[in-house]
């Protein structure tokens, strides 16, 4: 399959938009009229064909753009890349991983030839080109983790595990979303995990956190997370909040439908075979209003289940500021007629 | 579980009781890397009943061309080691599980002592390979019974030297663990791999010089939960079938064309939550979702991992 990739921003003059094949593929989070926060973890197995699922890692339109939003956002705080000096098996691991999916799965974009411990690795896209001895650092510009960190989309964590629980040890994170705490490196699963409001029932972490210790090699796991953003932004992290924070004041009547987004966060959970480690990755996919409107289904769907949202959700969110406009927006479409179960966009 | 299909590309005998057995994959490509200390589960099946046996992966976690494993005789049990011994041959297929690690390496350690007792010393080997690779400070204790029974003492002398410490009971030679653990530095993990009387003394001497709990590590296995077949009766669709002992009960109902709720199948997420209306035996609740008090109660069950004892268990779906 060869895709072709758009000349887009995540910044600044925000020109980024979603194909009609793009609007059609996205990964609509709601199959319900009313949200529930749940352990929806399942296998992240070989999806329908063109489906965001359909590989381990999927690569879209947007690819090249969001790479170099990754660039810029490394240049300027070169902290958002880290790694702990135990976490070097997992480092090749995660090269292994994403290189060797990559190149399966997209063979017009990726090529990786081995010979043994030699190993070519050519990124037409981003037009890289690079021959390196695997397990030997010295022969890649960068650590292996931050290396293909930055030519795969979304954002990732390798977790070590050990003493009964999961460690974020390394972390390459260029589009985190304000619903997660500051993520600080070395981390464990308890302090990285906070409360979520109105998930009442004790122990879902726990429980998450048992299963993840129990996540076999070659059977990954995924679940989908959501929240709303203004703009297409990617980098919505806590650092940078006086870039974007102030965008929420900005929402109104006439650009409710082009600036609010849903941000829809594909998560999965590999296990990495030399380290024993995880790799939890974190894929973002934005669409505005507009766009979910392309599908009567889909706009009927979020104008309930925003509408019904509970308070405490809103506010953790973050969707106060405009919340009301963008169900006020949507409630054009709900005729009220039923929708039945399913996230499919028609 | 994803399995792997694998047959049998030599068999060698080690020592008078030990065997050892390479996998090559079915379709000619590459195993896996995996890490030290993981074992894979082998299907056997042995006069129509499927024994899953776990065995630790012994070669390097390099070489991914070939798995290797070691299989002791064990007279008593009636599980899998006489059939591997007596039956399988070179070119025969098995599925395996992918590598699972219950018995990785503290990778923060400053100091790992290993400790194996005969045929213990199989997670060993592929530990040895990754502490070798990573330079790390290790020590090796390997104690057995009689010259003949050292399997592999030769093969680590050379990866190892002078970190191998062997201990041959028929000459006298005893580990003194009290010696050898009283004077550690801090931040050393030790590892032990061997009889159950040799764990718990370990264990027993790592408590009196008060080492912290979480620095002691033991192999263990767990097996897929297998168990005993019996029989389950569907209320709804109005069936009575057999979940037999390689099964799942939800795999059991699946076979039968019922359509079951599933998401994880590891017994976490709770979507395939079974009610009970009636039943007559134990329940065996293996999974994480239920709370104490619920699976007290008899009241639900998690047919991906759980399982009973019965001759009715009426289930409503
Ligand atoms: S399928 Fe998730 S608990 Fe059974």
């Amino acid at each position: 399959m060869t895709l072709v990739f758009k000349q887009e921003t995540f910044r600044d003059d925000y020109r980024y938009s979603n194909s009609p094949s793009g609007i059609k593929r996205f990964p609509f989070p709601f199959a319900e009229d009313q949200y529930m926060y749940s352990v929806n973890i399942e296998p992240h197995g070989k999806g329908k064909q063109g489906s965001v699922n359909e590989f381990a890692f999927d690569v879209d339109e947007h690819y090249v753009a969001e790479c170099i939003d990754k660039g810029i956002t490394l240049e300027q705080d070169p902290g958002r890349y880290e790694s702990l000096p135990h976490m070097m098996d997992a480092q090749w691991d995660f090269l292994e991983l994403t290189m060797e999916s990559h190149a399966q799965d997209y063979p017009d974009h990726f090529t990786l030839k081995k010979n043994g411990l030699n190993w070519n690795w050519e990124n037409k896209p981003l037009g890289i080109k690079d021959s390196f001895v695997f397990g030997d650092c010295s022969t890649l510009p960068m650590d292996p983790f931050e290396y293909m960190g930055r030519q795969v989309q979304g954002d990732f964590v390798l977790l070590d595990q050990r003493d009964e629980t999961l460690y974020a040890d390394a972390g390459f994170i260029t589009s985190q979303a304000d619903w997660s705490l500051a993520f600080n490196i070395g981390m464990s699963w308890k302090e990285w995990h906070g409360p979520v409001p109105r998930v009442t029932e004790l122990g879902v972490m726990d429980r998450a956190l048992k299963y993840l210790m129990n996540l076999q090699l070659g059977s990954p796991v995924r679940r989908l997370n959501w929240t709303m953003t203004i703009n297409p932004r990617l980098d919505t992290s806590p650092e940078n909040y006086p870039f974007w924070g102030g965008d929420r004041n900005k929402v109104n009547k006439e650009n409710v439908s082009d600036l609010v987004h849903l941000r829809v966060e594909l998560q999965a959970l590999f296990r990495l075979p030399r380290s024993n480690g995880i790799v939890f990755v974190i894929r973002c996919y934005l669409i505005n209003l507009k766009e979910i409107a392309t599908y009567p289904r889909w706009s009927k769907r979020l104008h309930r289940v925003l509408k019904g949202l509970h308070p405490d959700l809103i506010e953790y969110k973050g969707l106060t500021k405009f919340h009301p406009l963008a169900v006020d927006w949507l409630s054009k479409f709900d005729d009220g007629a039923t929708i039945e179960l399913g996230t499919q966009p028609e | 579980m994803s399995t792997i299909d694998v047959k049998v590309s030599a068999i060698e005998q080690v020592t008078p009781l030990v065997k050892h057995f390479t996998f090559v994959k079915e379709d000619g490509t590459v195993f896996p890397a995996f890490s030290g200390g993981s074992h894979v589960v082998i299907s056997l099946n042995i006069g129509g009943r499927i024994h899953r046996n776990p065995y630790s992966l012994m070669g390097s976690p390099e070489d991914t061309s070939a798995y290797h494993i070691s299989v002791r005789r064990q007279e008593r049990s009636r599980g899998g080691s006489v059939y591997m011994h007596e039956n399988v041959t070179v070119g025969m297929p098995f599925k395996i599980t992918y590598p699972v690690n219950l018995f990785s390496l503290a990778k923060k350690a400053r100091k790992h002592i290993l400790i194996a007792g005969g045929i213990g010393i199989t997670p060993f080997m592929s530990q040895i390979a990754d502490l070798e690779r990573l330079g790390a400070d290790y020590e090796l204790h390997y104690a057995f019974r009689a010259p003949e029974h050292g399997a592999f003492a030769e093969r680590l002398k050379k990866t190892c030297g002078n970190k191998l410490h062997c201990y041959v009971d028929s000459l006298g030679e005893r580990l003194d663990l009290s010696v050898l653990m009283g004077n550690q530095p801090l931040g050393t993990h030790l590892y032990v791999c061997g009889p159950n009387p040799m764990v718990v003394s370990v264990f027993e001497v790592a408590r009196n010089f008060g080492w912290p709990e979480n620095h002691i590590h033991s192999e263990q296995f767990l097996a897929p939960p297998i168990g005993e077949p019996f029989k389950i009766q569907l209320a709804r669709s109005k069936k009575e079938i057999l979940v037999p002992a390689e099964m799942s009960m939800l795999e059991a109902i699946e076979a039968a064309g019922v359509e079951a709720d599933f998401l994880c199948r590891g017994g976490a997420c709770g979507r395939c939550e079974l009610q009970i209306l009636e039943t007559d035996g134990a329940l065996l609740h293996n999974d994480h979702f239920l709370t104490d008090a619920e699976k007290a109660s008899g009241k639900k069950i998690m047919p991906c991992v759980s399982r009973a004892k019965c001759e009715r268990l009426l289930l409503d779906i």
